[in-house]
């Protein structure tokens, strides 16, 4: 099978569904004549013209907005943002318009469209850009988050969310753009909303989603060489969580690590926690455990990087934890 | 001269209207009081003109948007006045199935945008639904409407640029009724004048005595034909009055009764009651009729959304997702 990076497999989704269907677009900083931050949208401008492959201004509380404003009135916007730490000055209007425009309408206005860039943290970028959002978004009915790990994964899973009539936020990393992998050629759809066994195994549950799953695997490696056998879920969507998924694996192999990049407090680690204590307690052999970042603004040094991140070490040091090894 | 180019029909189709308004928002205000209408009421009193003007200016397929101070603006696209009053009830039959509420009537039919209830919020949405009319090669006029509070917003500005950048067609309408709450205009910038805003953004702006519905059809007229010939979007300042609060439990202490009563003299329904009278288009007979005609409108909005029923129980988890089986999570 051929193999592509990250952002190719992101292009292809988006220039496929800008083909099917004429009411897509692209919007956003740099998407158009600089070919995008990231080069996501490479050559999309010379395809699809400047009609639908839009450069805005830097006001992101407006061009969020205006593809609100557009999905109510039939189009289906794709709406990029350079990362997501600077939607938080759009975040009204994902929050209060989009998310809630179903609802508040009664059922009147759909709002089809997708929300996308990196999320969280990209090396030494200081403390306003590395923050990871998947949670906040999560946290809301009316959206629904995916969260891709590999390029097989983000093709199908943004061509997905693309025709999804939901609002769909869709989050990527500046430190997978360039990860290559698999992908087929040809048209293919991968169901939101279900999470997917990367890995087999019998000894422990990982469960993970985004960039970090990269530490995941190399901790499972480790682990393996030690006779652990490590099995890994990737969630892929954070809202809906396939719960079902994790707590079948969890049934089989009685403990339970959460590996995530974000904040401890209220995160995604905390709600599967909560979900696999409820419905799988009588099967747990050890604490559920969780690796989450330092609860604290990341600093640039480093050093303060290395300590405050998920990492395969510390994965390795809290299975072998649960292991009782 | 402006006041003679007006038909008979037209003055008389202003006047219904506008007394319906007000009609319709003085007993929204009473049945709030009865607690009928719960949460947030805000009422559109002495603002009329700005709705009717605007009815004899556009056309089925334009759209409309607005933020909180909603309750009449339906009407400006043909909702009838009863499934209005069945939201503010909170009822099944309320334009948004009673799941909206005051601040938030929608009608996709009527090409009604909503009520918004972030001030600013639905100006650039304003401006996005203008995009997609824009992008569908349309030549539909979207009217976006906002309080002179709203014109402080950062979205304001974001809007407004790329509304001139990219040529949208949308009329922004700011309904200056001087109070962003309880704080003036003048306390809120040093412009005061807020149709310069538009000067920013080389935006077409002017302002509108907004208590003369012949001003506000004029300017609005220059505006949508402004839109519709695809030179992109304008800007008017509708200066206006509101009598009561800024909602029903604020009791406007910020501002004396003496500039409430001059107001009030300048009252833009009694003023077109003036004009029919004065030009024997009506006769007291036949305004009476309309007047009648009115209040038997609103009596039935009430009776239509006290015999209406609830949203049930199982509405609860309906119209969040399009998806018919999303998976909320229980406990």
């Amino acid at each position: 099978m051929r193999t592509i990076q990250f952002r190719e497999a992101l292009r292809e989704a988006l220039s496929e569904e800008m083909r099917r269907d004429p009411n897509v677009f692209l919007m956003g900083e740099e998407v158009a004549e600089y070919n995008g931050a990231y080069k996501v949208s490479h050559g999309m401008l010379d395809e699809f013209g400047d009609k639908r492959v839009i450069d805005t201004p830097i006001a992101e509380l407006g061009f969020a907005g205006i593809g609100v404003g557009a999905a109510m009135n039939g189009l289906r916007p794709v709406i990029e943002f350079m990362t997501f730490n600077f939607s938080l000055v759009a975040i009204d209007q994902v929050i209060n318009s989009a998310a809630k425009m179903l609802s508040m309408s009664g059922g009147q206005y759909k709002i089809p469209m997708v929300f996308r860039g990196p999320t969280a943290s990209a090396g030494q970028l200081g403390a306003q850009h590395s923050q990871a959002f998947e949670n906040w978004y999560a946290n809301t009915p009316g959206l629904k988050v995916i969260v891709p790990s590999n390029p097989y994964d983000a093709k199908g899973l943004l061509k997905a969310a693309i025709r999804d009539d939901d609002p769909v936020i869709f989050m990527e990393s500046e430190q997978m753009y360039g990860d290559k992998g698999e992908v087929p050629d040809g048209e293919y759809l991968l169901p939101i909303g279900v999470a997917d066994v990367k890995r087999k195994g019998t000894h422990v549950t990982i469960v993970s989603f985004g960039k970090i799953m990269k530490a995941c695997f190399a901790a499972a490696d480790e682990l393996a060489k030690e006779g652990i056998e490590a099995e890994i879920v990737d969630l892929r969507t954070v809202r809906p969580i396939d719960y079902a998924t994790v707590i079948e694996s969890v049934k089989k192999t009685n403990r339970l690590v959460v590996v995530e990049e974000a904040w401890p407090l209220a995160s995604i680690s905390t709600e599967i926690t909560y979900m696999v204590q409820k419905n799988a307690f009588d099967y747990l052999d050890a604490p559920i455990r969780r690796i989450t970042t330092a609860d604290v603004p990341l600093a640039y040094a480093p050093t303060l990087v290395e300590e405050f991140m998920p990492n395969a070490a510390k994965i390795i040091k809290v299975v072998k934890e649960v292991m009782y090894k | 001269m402006a006041k003679t180019k007006f038909s008979k029909e037209t003055y008389l189709m202003w006047y219904e209207q506008m007394l319906l308004m007000r009609k319709f928002e003085e007993r929204a205000g009473q049945l709030y009081i009865q607690q009928k209408i719960r949460g947030f009421c805000h009422l559109y009193i002495g603002q009329e003109a700005i709705a009717a003007g605007a009815m004899s200016t556009i056309k089925a397929d334009d759209n409309i948007i607005t933020a909180y101070r909603d309750h009449v603006h339906p009407f400006i696209k043909g909702v009838e006045p009863k499934y209005v009053m069945a939201e503010l009830y909170g009822k099944f039959t309320g334009v948004s199935k009673g799941k909206g509420g005051s601040m938030h009537m929608f009608s996709q039919p009527h090409r009604v945008f909503g009520g918004h209830g972030i001030v600013g919020g639905q100006i650039p949405l304003g401006a996005g639904i203008a995009f997609a009319e824009k992008y569908k090669g349309t030549n539909n006029v979207t009217l976006c409407y906002m309080g002179d509070g709203a014109v402080r917003q950062g979205a304001l500005h974001e809007a407004f640029n790329m509304a001139m950048l990219w040529k949208l067609p949308v009329v922004f309408i700011i309904e200056n009724n001087n109070y962003a709450m309880g704080t003036s205009v003048e306390r809120t910038s040093n412009v005061v004048e807020l149709y310069t805003l538009g000067e920013s953004y080389d935006m077409p702006a002017a302002p509108v005595d907004a208590m003369s519905v012949e001003a506000v059809h004029d300017a609005m007229e220059i505006a949508v034909a402004h839109c519709r010939d695809g030179k992109g979007p304008y800007l008017l300042e509708m200066k206006t009055y509101r009598y009561r609060g800024h909602s029903m439990s604020d009791p406007a202490k910020y501002r004396t009764k003496e500039e409430v009563e001059e107001y009030k003299s300048q009252d833009p329904i009694q003023r077109v009651l003036t004009t029919l009278l004065e030009k024997k288009y009506a006769t007291e007979a036949q305004i009476e009729t309309i007047n009648d005609k009115v209040n038997l409108i609103v009596d039935e909005s009430v009776t239509f959304s006290e015999e209406s029923p609830f949203p049930d129980a199982s509405e609860l988890y309906k119209d969040v997702y399009a998806q018919e089986d999303y998976p909320f999570i229980r406990e």
